[in-house]
């Protein structure tokens, strides 16, 4: 990847991270914003391979193996959250839940 | 030349699948773009010389973390969305678009400013297995690995207990 350099990698990260922010900022089916966030998180994990091949040490691949381990985790709790949810309010709207008036 | 080529097809192709699953009205075209999001993602990671985190991307994220996601979209039977046209913009999706532009070009503008150095020289087996697991087991991060291990019996058993109906 001598051909490419770090730069143009770390800025299709920031693209695709900042696809993820606004995918949570704008939609409101909880389902979506839930992906938006998975985005997020391999925006994120692009960067750290892209900086772990940059610097030569396996460490930044390691980060990203941890990464998706709390991703999955994440994902499992958040999606019973859902389904809880949706048993409950039968809507996975984010507008309809306001009964903390938030 | 050819590497830089791939690279930024493969970029723009998880770009544009990225961008369909935040605009995307259905659900499972959301899921499906981010499933194809992932696997040109793995594409890049091969092209940085990370083999395994590249086969795990595909294993553990476009294999298991998205089949959850689409099995549980379908579980619920969603209707569309309250169907709203998506070029009729709300004042919360210009908020939304002007946050992650800001964000977005910040982002690039911050990177462009970082100092240019050389890439080191990577070293035999760079990227594999094995490299990749002595690192884990044998440095600093064995304690980490430990405790995302418990984090994973954890998270298991919480979505149990939340989804279940009666314990």
């Amino acid at each position: 990847m001598e051909s490419v350099g770090l730069f143009p990698v770390l800025a299709v990260s920031a693209v695709l991270f900042a696809t993820g922010v606004g995918g949570v900022l704008t939609r409101k089916n909880a389902l979506i914003v839930f992906m938006s966030v998975e985005l997020m998180l391999n925006a994120v994990n692009l960067s750290f391979v892209a900086f772990s091949r940059h610097s030569g040490l396996v460490d930044g691949q390691v980060f990203a193996l941890f990464v998706m381990a709390v991703a999955a985790a994440e994902a499992a709790v958040g999606l019973a959250l859902v389904i809880l949810l949706f048993r409950n309010r039968v809507t996975v709207s984010l507008d309809d839940l306001d009964l903390m008036k938030g | 030349m050819t590497e830089a080529v791939l690279f930024y097809l493969f970029s723009l192709v998880a770009i544009v699948a990225g961008l369909s699953v935040v605009l995307a009205r259905n659900p499972i075209a959301s899921a499906l773009s981010l499933v194809v999001c992932f696997f040109f993602l793995a594409a890049d990671y091969v092209l940085l010389d990370a083999h395994f985190v590249a086969v795990i991307q595909i294993l553990v994220y476009a294999g298991a973390i998205m089949v959850l996601f689409i099995f549980v979209i379908m579980l619920l039977n969603l209707r569309d969305d309250a169907p709203t046209p998506l070029l009729e913009i709300s004042r919360r999706g210009l908020v939304g678009m002007a946050v992650a532009g800001v964000l977005g070009t910040g982002l690039i503008a911050a990177l462009e400013a970082l100092p240019v150095t050389a890439a080191a020289k990577i070293p035999e087996g760079y990227g594999k297995v094995e490299s990749v697991g002595i690192s884990i087991f044998s440095g600093a991060y064995l304690l980490p690995f430990e405790v995302v291990s418990v984090l994973l019996t954890v998270a298991l058993v919480g979505a149990v207990v939340l989804a279940k109906r009666e314990i």
